[in-house]
């Protein structure tokens, strides 16, 4: 029963009472990956150093959780300054490269603002990214028209201007609490 | 070539975690080597019982140290059906299979004669004790269940490796000793728990699964978001999802109690058989603590 107690108040205990959301710091490694950019480049984590940097997996031929998250996203960034919002990017990964090609990503991005950049990868370079933030995806069965579903996770991994997770955001977080966030992320040196 | 390289590849464990590799290498060995010496001093040994046991350990390391572990990260029927192989299945064979005095038999003599054996053992008993009594023990079975399944501590235990390990090893550590405690082989004149004490601790048992398990099957809302965040395996509504593996912590894992019931029956019916005359198998093979 101490054991179950003393348990629970680790779990508690863990989270800097600083952030609105979900505090990951020390609980995810570093933003690391090899990817294809919207121009086909390819692209590492590096590429993206020194602005603060929210990570996003999903696909193109989505219909909710998707659109709305990048929507969702856009309306927030909308109320940053804009200086503020200079150091930000969404990195927008698709795990479904078999329809979202660079071309597609970079259509679909436009969408949304400049921020927003579209990647991809081939499979060992997904599996290596969704593995190291203990996240996954897969396929469902094709219909007859070819058309299927990707289940893919919903969470925005934040990270600072260091590549250092700090974050995950939910998809029900308040809105005042990611944008407090969000500029509590971008005031950190 | 492809087709072996993805069955090997599905056998392979998703995340290593040497503390599953080597329990289970170390009790199977133990297990083996008890056997042959006991066949070398001329002891009958049956076949029931090594295979119930050799098939509780396997499936610990099947959900464990198998790609089936990533489906129980990343699913939760997939997750409730692993912990009912962790928290009951499992430990129930093991138990069923009453494998100490054949483990003892397959310790090397070296670490039986181990000084300070006896000094640990006294340090041992009074926590052992109180996690046996019977009053704790099956609060302790459904509280751990319930206490993994608070939504932010779940949240936590699935996004966490650490945490996941604990989560797990608590589960299994937790089904041994029930088990262990109600299917002990041992009558209570030899230091067993009263048969009507084991069937009073599988029956109350029953009530708090079967309200769990009805609760996250007939709930409308997802009620562990954790596998949205995370994302699923494959792509299945997040009801559904819930749903089933309400039924896994509903129905299977009632039923367990009621063959337990039913097990400590036959322990009772063949203790009075004894009474009555013929030794029995079930007696004769006791282990001494």
């Amino acid at each position: 029963m101490a054991g179950l107690l003393s348990l629970g108040a680790l779990l508690s205990g863990c989270s800097d009472p600083g952030w609105q959301t979900k505090d990951i710091s020390g609980l995810m490694p570093p933003l690391e990956f090899q990817l294809t950019g919207e121009s086909g480049e390819r692209v590492d984590a590096q590429t993206f150093r020194g602005d603060a940097t929210l990570l996003f997996f999903g696909f193109t031929h989505c219909h909710d959780v998707c659109p709305a998250t990048m929507a969702h996203l856009d309306s927030i960034m909308g109320e940053l300054d804009e200086e503020a919002r200079d150091d930000l990017q969404v990195l927008f990964v698709s795990v479904d490269p078999a329809r979202d090609d660079p071309e597609t990503l970079r259509e679909y991005t436009a969408n949304f603002g400049p921020e927003f950049v579209g990647l991809t990868g081939s499979e060992e370079q997904l599996d290596a990214l969704t593995r190291r933030y203990r996240v996954t995806y897969g396929y469902g069965e094709k219909d007859s028209e070819g058309h299927y579903m990707v289940s893919h996770p919903s969470a925005i991994f934040a990270f600072d201007r260091n590549g250092e997770a700090q974050l995950l955001i939910r998809q029900d977080d308040e809105r005042e609490d990611v944008l407090s966030d969000l500029r509590r992320l971008l005031a950190q040196g | 070539m492809l087709e072996f390289e993805r069955v090997a590849g599905y056998l392979l464990p998703w995340e290593f975690a040497p503390s599953w590799v080597i329990f289970c290498l170390v009790a199977v060995g133990l297990y083996l080597r008890g056997m042959q010496r006991q066949r070398h001093q001329g002891q009958v040994v049956g076949y029931w019982r090594p295979f119930v046991f050799l098939l509780g350990v396997g499936a610990i390391y099947a959900v464990t140290q198998t790609h089936y572990d990533y489906l129980s990260q990343y699913m939760f029927f997939t997750h409730r059906a692993q912990h009912l192989v962790l928290h009951h299945a499992a430990p129930f064979l093991i138990a069923l299979a009453a494998p100490l005095p054949v483990l003892a038999a397959g310790m090397p003599s070296r670490l039986r004669q181990l000084p300070g054996r006896t000094a640990a053992g006294r340090v041992m008993r009074p926590p052992y004790r109180l996690l046996q009594h019977p009053i704790i023990a099956p609060l302790l079975f459904v509280g751990l269940i319930y206490f993994w399944l608070i939504p932010e501590v779940h949240f936590d235990a699935m996004l966490s490796r650490k945490l996941y390990q604990i989560m797990n090893w608590s589960m299994l550590l937790d089904g041994l000793l029930f088990w262990w405690l109600v299917l002990d082989p041992r009558t209570p004149q030899q230091g067993g728990l009263g048969y009507g004490m084991r069937i009073l601790a599988l029956l109350v048992v029953i009530p708090p699964q079967i309200l769990l398990g009805a609760y996250l099957t007939f709930s409308e809302s997802v009620l562990f978001d954790v596998y949205a965040v995370c994302g699923r395996a494959w792509p299945i509504a997040p009801l559904t999802d819930q749903q089933l593996g309400g039924l896994i912590t509903w129905i299977p894992a009632s039923m367990m109690s009621v063959i337990g019931v039913l097990i400590v029956i036959r322990y009772i019916l063949s203790e009075k058989g004894d009474v009555d005359g013929g030794e029995t198998e079930h007696e004769r093979r006791v282990p001494q603590p």
